[in-house]
């Protein structure tokens, strides 16, 4: 599988409360709340680091998961929030300019 | 043939100032209804002698010129502020601090204008409007928020004597240092009087939920954050502004605890409240 790369589009507002994120598309103000583990990739989608090191550092050392499973749900979770236009998803690093 | 000067009789133009929320707005107008009018609307928000913060002239019109279906809007263009609904236009400059608004006599219309001009000033400053009744109690606000039908009218017919009623209809909430502070407003719902002219610190946000008994629920606070955003009075299409009213959303509720409120509608649910 080809390495991804997530950033914050710049067309969101966010927060995190307690360990759980909301995120507003400023596009027509739907809002999203992510659960503890969703919220953890959202802090981590600096358009820099790799998905896999997101999972492997982040997700996996905080949770009790294993990769293979943390991959899967991922995948689900960041195709939904790129389908909203709320997530960049590239397999290059994504560039601050384009990102929140 | 004698020409005679004759006196162009001069139109006295008046000056009613409403203060809402410690923030002054000065209606001039010359027609004696419309004062008349707005005097009995806001009559404890009367605040003759104040420096206003702002000032509108208010135009009387009549209605053919206006499109009586027509929904509210708000939108910045250049300067200056818009704001239209079916029963008024109005522009306003919050640099020039001045702003001019045309209507028929009536009390609905500035009634409106008011909301709006007032939501637009919150939101800049960390507060907002809340779908919301509230009532200060031993020097403490409740608010009690939900949508049409979630008791909130029936909240206040129920306060007790002890509780003075800000508002059954649009809570005025500004944010002063790290607190928040309710205040009164004229803004009346189905219990058709406006509050009392008064504010305390906010002490707790209650979402309503009829139910067959009563009991105070904690909610998360993401999920706080979402009952808030879908009450807030706000009407501006406008990207910055609506980050701004999230980013206090977020931030109010990092603040203020905030609860729901299954409520059955007699007078022992305030046995919860303060």
């Amino acid at each position: 599988m080809n390495e991804l790369y997530l950033a914050k589009s710049p067309a969101i507002a966010a927060r995190t409360l307690g360990d759980e994120a909301i995120i507003m598309s400023t596009v027509d103000s739907t809002l999203f709340s992510l659960n503890p583990t969703g919220t953890v990739i959202w802090d981590a989608a600096d358009g820099k680091t790799p998905v896999s090191r997101i999972l492997e550092e982040k997700v996996c050392a905080e949770f009790d998961v294993s990769f293979e499973q943390a991959a899967a749900d991922a995948k689900e979770f960041i195709d939904k929030l790129a389908g909203h236009g709320i997530l960049l998803v590239s397999d290059q690093p994504i560039p601050e300019k384009e990102a929140s | 043939m004698t020409l005679l000067m004759q006196p162009i009789q001069s139109v006295k133009s008046h000056e009613v100032i409403i203060e809402i929320g410690g923030i002054a707005i000065a209606l001039q107008t010359v027609d004696d209804g419309l004062v008349s009018v707005l005097e009995k609307r806001f009559g404890a928000y009367l605040a003759p002698g104040v420096t206003p913060d702002f000032v509108f002239c208010v135009d009387v019109v009549t209605p053919d010129i206006f499109d009586p279906d027509a929904d509210v809007e708000v939108w910045m263009q250049g300067d200056e502020w818009h704001l239209q609904r079916g029963d008024f236009r109005a522009e306003w400059n919050p640099e020039t601090r001045r702003g001019r608004v045309r209507q028929t006599v009536n009390p609905y219309s500035i009634d409106s204008v008011l909301r709006i001009v007032h939501s637009l000033l919150l939101a800049r400053s960390g507060g907002f409007l809340l779908h919301a009744s509230s009532a200060v109690r031993n020097g403490k606000a409740f608010l009690f928020s939900g949508l049409s039908e979630a008791g909130k009218t029936t909240m206040a017919r129920l306060a007790p004597t002890d509780a003075a009623l800000l508002t059954d209809e649009a809570s005025y909430i500004r944010k002063i240092g790290a607190s928040y502070l309710a205040y009164g407003t004229p803004f009346a719902g189905e219990f058709g009087e406006p509050g009392k002219n008064i504010s305390a610190p906010i002490s707790a946000l209650y979402f309503l939920e009829k139910a067959k008994e009563n009991a105070i629920l904690p909610i998360e606070p993401t999920q706080a954050v979402r009952r808030l955003m879908r009450n807030i009075l706000f009407f501006a299409q406008d990207t910055t502004l609506v980050r701004m009213v999230f980013d206090s959303a977020c931030a109010f509720v990092a603040t203020v605890p905030v609860f729901q409120l299954s409520f059955f509608p007699d007078q022992k649910v305030w046995e919860l409240i303060g």
